[in-house]
């Protein structure tokens, strides 16, 4: 079975989007090869990261056009192959053989959660191909990864912790209580937040971790010690909105501490669904602030229109389908940066790689930009993580505003590695 | 000494307890007349709810209207879906153990992805059909999910009438006991079986809306119920409604107060060597009868 | 009698020539399916065999993963002691859960196995410290090789692959046809009956089960040094239905059935996947399909029209 043939419907789609562009060839004519780059994109289209998936897919759609639109990378048309991991870590490592080996594809990107990253970093290594992941775990930056895996997108979690802390104690409260998921990435924002809280002189007072697959979740909020000044929490899964829902009935009319959440907690869910309403005047951590703020930039707002993302954060073409619109920039942002990596590199087929992650290792950061419609990020080489401005947001009127922005330098700790010294 | 957050715990092991009794007595029928692994029980529960939520957000009116439309129509619909899996598939298959399984695995999938292309992927939230909270000095608690306590001893209570007192459910208990002598005295085992099979999956799009208020509608959100379910029929011994309730309230309320005393993680580890002990030692379930 | 024996011959030689002579995607591919296959016949014999319908055997495969994982990480072996580890691993707590399980049987075993392996797949979540929990860790590269022999490379990986998948092949071809074997048919068919005969099922079933498990941790060893990698979803309720999938695909009770149902799954999914976005309507629609044609799986409906010999 030829390639051309099992990747029909991928590569339409992708040329679909790169369509203008190949009408007029005359755009591409300084190019050495006319053949068009294939970037290969780790898709959680189902599984339990599918609500992620559906919008990463749609931002990197949105992303390549603007890229072919301007006349794609090194003067060549670029493409993206979708493959659906099903948000499991044993897909992802055949998907990223098949987008290599079979597909030939230049690159890598986009995986999301960190047991998919994990279970699928080893074999991008083995066959040295590029793999840039918009993950926001602290896998690649904690060194348990290999020099071929780069998260220029995202900030890892660590960094988001650590950045938000000063907010939490300085305005919210000392004493704080964490609530999260009873596993590794919950373990992360328990250690890397409790971390920071006691360099603020703030005290963690109580910490509730959440088993697995929990349905319901009102018996473990007794946990929640009396002193309690804020409540931090994060959830990810199928049953965040009960776990928000519950919290608000546990505490009903009764005065409760301030509730800092990360949005994980609720992305991809309507704010104003049925049960949220006690989350008027909580606060939120965003990676990008998902309702159009006063201040919004014109590259803000160029990206969101190009995306067909509405100004509370929802499909323009659906009000029901929220976005993960905390997230899904890290898509576009690491094309952007998988462009400019391309283009310092020379880039011209997969016996370019190397040079490719060496131009990336060599980038130090990047302004506010149509790139980088986030805002400015610092990118650390020898970690191969990038450091970015982080949203912390409250709830008014059912819309989150954003009260502060972090410094990128909160958010710096020592490095763990230095993938540079590495062999490839 | 009095401690308002054992309450609270007993409280949501009761709630639990409903919520697994009301999953589990669809499957304890469809298994405990045909016998057969039915892997996408929990599917149609999933279905039930999504069902519920193009309800209450399609049809105009009040929650408590929508509410009681969805009671109607999700059952339907999702029994309509089961019969149709029925007639083209497993009859077929005469409902042969490991085909069954193969069959349901299969009919998962497509239920999945019809959902997920449909519905979407996210998580939805459905209006309880009262708001009533209930506040005591301690903590908060919704009131429909007390409701839903009483609402589940209703339909455990209409499902163990229609089996032992209505016709229908003394031909299902007769083919339950012996297919083939229940087909010599002229019954036509086909029509009982899909009837079963729809009812069944009828009970669980019934559960489903009564839960969507309490929890949300998600296109995965069947799986763990299922699992849950599942257990509980076998502990509470086959076709045994009042088994069922039993094995629901031990699982429901072990697992809520175990996680009151231990850590939560260490309960479920607890909790589920529990309930794989009480087969070891009582291998029929609780009111089972030795095979 | 040696038709059969020919027969797995053959299939192994072309296994090995797909190594050498495929595409490097579908032969890495085919070691991923050599692999899974292990595991598979593992729960074939058990289930195929012996009528044990386990939901629980992910557990198995994991205790074989995280034993040989953890012992590089944690304990540094070098890789052969792991990949050792891996099928001791798995058949002593096949053992140990089948100790308690195997007082149970039909439906009620089911559940136990599937409660335990659920305690188990908490268990690795509980020492999230030590495991990474759901994340998993990485098995550096450098690690993944028995002395010179580096089983990171795909020729290698294959020929390890094959090695494994044709060891655990001919053993189970070899257990079938034995004294053994006819004795497991026996206690699927008729356990009374094979009592009266003298034989005491709970030992010769919990033999089964330790045999199981450790082909399952086997696997599970094998999979993290070839593809370098460990973590919990292996230990989830899912990978325990899939073996139990790919047995009734290729056909229960047929000592090649496993292989052919892992790599048809695994292309069913690949192949549906490249096509359409809505790739599991075609999955679900195969099974669907392949059931109604084949019952007994595909080489059970083989062995009912004319193949009488397939063991």
């Amino acid at each position: 079975m030829s390639q051309s043939v099992i990747h029909r419907r991928s590569l339409l789609a992708g040329l679909a989007a790169g369509g203008a562009a190949l009408a007029l060839p005359a755009r591409f004519a300084s190019a050495q090869s006319a053949a068009p780059i294939k970037l290969g994109f780790q898709l959680h289209r189902t599984g339990i990261g599918a609500a992620y998936g559906r919008w990463y897919e749609r931002t990197a759609q949105a992303a390549l056009k603007r890229l072919n639109d301007a006349g794609g990378i090194n003067g060549r048309p670029v493409e993206i192959l979708f493959e659906d991991d099903g948000t499991d870590p044993k897909r992802g490592s055949e998907v990223v053989e098949k987008l290599a080996t079979q597909a030939k594809c230049d690159l890598i990107f986009g995986p999301l959660f960190s047991h998919v990253v994990i279970g699928s970093a080893p074999r991008a290594g083995e066959l040295k191909i590029p793999y840039l992941v918009c993950s926001e775990g602290f896998h690649v930056a904690s060194g348990a990864l290999n020099r071929w895996a780069m998260q220029p997108g995202i900030s890892d979690v660590r960094a988001q912790c650590t950045s938000v802390a000063p907010f939490v104690t300085q305005n919210l409260g000392k004493k704080v209580t964490l609530i999260f998921p009873d596993y590794a990435f919950g373990h992360d924002h328990r250690d890397y937040f409790s971390a920071a809280v006691k360099a603020q002189g703030g005290e963690v007072v109580g910490m509730v971790a959440i088993p697995p697959s929990e349905t319901s979740f009102t018996r473990y909020f007794p946990r929640i010690p009396r002193e309690t000044e804020v409540i931090y929490h994060v959830m990810i899964g199928p049953a965040v909105l009960t776990f928000v829902k519950e919290l608000g009935q546990f505490y009903g009319k009764r005065a409760r501490p301030e509730i800092f959440g990360f949005i994980d907690s609720l992305e991809a869910v309507d704010l104003n669904s049925p049960g949220l309403e006690f989350l008027e005047g909580t606060h939120f951590w965003e990676g990008h602030c998902r309702n159009l703020q006063a201040d919004a930039t014109e590259h803000e707002k160029a990206y969101r229109a190009a995306v067909g993302v509405d100004d509370n954060g929802a499909s323009v073409s659906d009000a029901r389908d929220v976005s993960t619109y905390g997230h899904m920039f890290s898509v576009w942002e690491t094309l952007s940066v998988i462009r400019q990596g391309m283009e310092a590199a020379g880039y011209q087929g997969v016996a370019d790689r190397q040079k490719f992650v060496e131009a990336v290792e060599a980038m130090t950061g990047w302004e506010e930009s149509a790139d980088h419609p986030q805002g400015r990020k610092v990118f650390n080489g020898r970690t191969h993580q990038v450091f970015a401005e982080q949203a912390i947001s409250r709830v008014e009127g059912g819309k989150l505003i954003r009260v502060h922005k972090t410094a990128i330098e909160d958010s710096f700790y020592p490095d763990a590695v230095d993938y540079t010294t590495q062999s490839f | 000494m009095f401690d308002p957050y054992f309450l609270l715990a007993l409280l949501e092991g009761t709630v639990t307890a409903a919520i697994l009794a009301l999953t589990a007595v669809g499957l304890s029928l469809v298994f405990g007349v045909m016998r057969v692994v039915n892997v996408a029980h929990g599917e149609f529960l999933m279905l039930g709810a999504v069902v519920a939520w193009y309800v209450a957000t399609f049809v105009p009116g009040p929650p408590l209207m929508t509410w009681a439309a969805a009671l109607v129509i999700a059952p339907l619909v999702v029994g309509g879906v089961a019969a149709l899996a029925d007639r083209l598939v497993l009859r077929r298959l005469n409902y042969e153990a490991e085909g069954t399984i193969v069959a349901t695995i299969g009919l998962m999938y497509i239920l999945q992805q019809a959902v997920l292309t449909g519905f979407g992927p996210g998580a939805r939230a459905v209006e309880p059909p009262f708001d009533w909270m209930i506040d005591t000095p301690w903590f908060g608690y919704s009131g429909y999910k007390l409701a839903v306590v009483g609402l589940a001893a209703l339909v455990l209570g209409a499902v163990w009438l229609f089996m032992t007192r209505s016709r229908a459910g003394l031909v299902m208990r007769a083919t339950q006991i012996d297919r083939d002598m229940a087909r010599a005295f002229g019954i036509n085992v086909d029509r009982v079986y899909a009837l079963v099979f729809a009812l069944g999956a009828g009970l669980a799009a019934l559960a489903a809306v009564l839960l969507v208020p309490v929890q949300q509608a998600h296109y995965l959100m069947g799986h763990d119920p299922m699992l849950m379910a599942f257990t509980v029929v076998i502990i509470g011994g086959l076709g045994s409604v009042r088994g069922t309730l039993i094995a629901a309230l031990l699982i429901g309320l072990s697992d809520g107060v175990i996680s009151f005393y231990w850590s939560p993680l260490l309960a479920k580890i607890l909790a589920t060597l529990f309930v794989a002990l009480v087969l070891v030692f009582r291998p029929q379930g609780l009111f089972g009868e030795r095979a | 009698m040696n038709r059969a024996l020919a027969l797995h011959l053959i299939v192994v030689a072309a296994l090995a020539a797909g190594i050498f002579l495929l595409p490097v995607y579908h032969a890495t591919n085919l070691a991923r399916i050599m692999v899974l296959a292990v595991f598979a016949m593992g729960y074939n014999l058990a289930f195929g065999y012996t009528g044990l319908l386990s939901l629980g055997h992910a557990m198995f495969f994991a205790a074989g993963m995280y034993a040989a994982g953890l012992g590089i990480t944690l304990g540094g072996w070098p890789a052969g002691l792991a990949l050792l580890a891996g099928p001791l691993a798995g058949g002593a707590l096949a053992l140990a859960a089948g100790a308690l399980a195997l007082r149970t049987a039909g439906v009620s075993f089911m559940i136990v196995t599937l409660m335990l392996a659920q305690a188990g797949y908490l268990t690795i979540l509980y020492y999230t410290p030590i495991t990474r929990g759901e994340e998993g860790f990485v098995l550096a590269q450098g690690l993944r090789r028995i002395g010179a022999f580096d089983l990171s490379q795909d020729l290698n990986r294959g020929l390890f692959a094959l090695g494994l998948f044709t060891a655990g092949l001919l053993l189970s071809l070899a257990l079938v046809r034995a004294r053994f074997g006819r004795i497991m048919v026996a206690m699927r068919e008729n356990e009374e009956r094979s009592r009266m005969l003298g034989y005491n099922p709970f030992t010769v079933k919990l033999a089964v089960m330790g045999i199981s498990g450790a082909y399952a941790g086997a696997a599970g060893a094998a999979y993290a040094l070839l593809f370098g990698s460990v973590g919990a979803s292996f230990g989830a309720i899912a990978f325990s239905i899939l073996p139990l999938l790919w047995v009734l695909l290729g056909g229960a009770g047929t000592t090649l059935g496993p292989l052919l149902g892992a790599g048809l799954m695994f292309y069913l999914t690949d192949i549906a996947s490249s096509y359409t976005s809505a790739h599991q309507f075609v999955v679900g629609a195969a099974l669907l399909v392949l059931v109604l044609f084949a019952p007994r799986g595909i080489l059970g409906a083989l062995r009912e029209r004319g193949l009488k010999w397939l063991p």
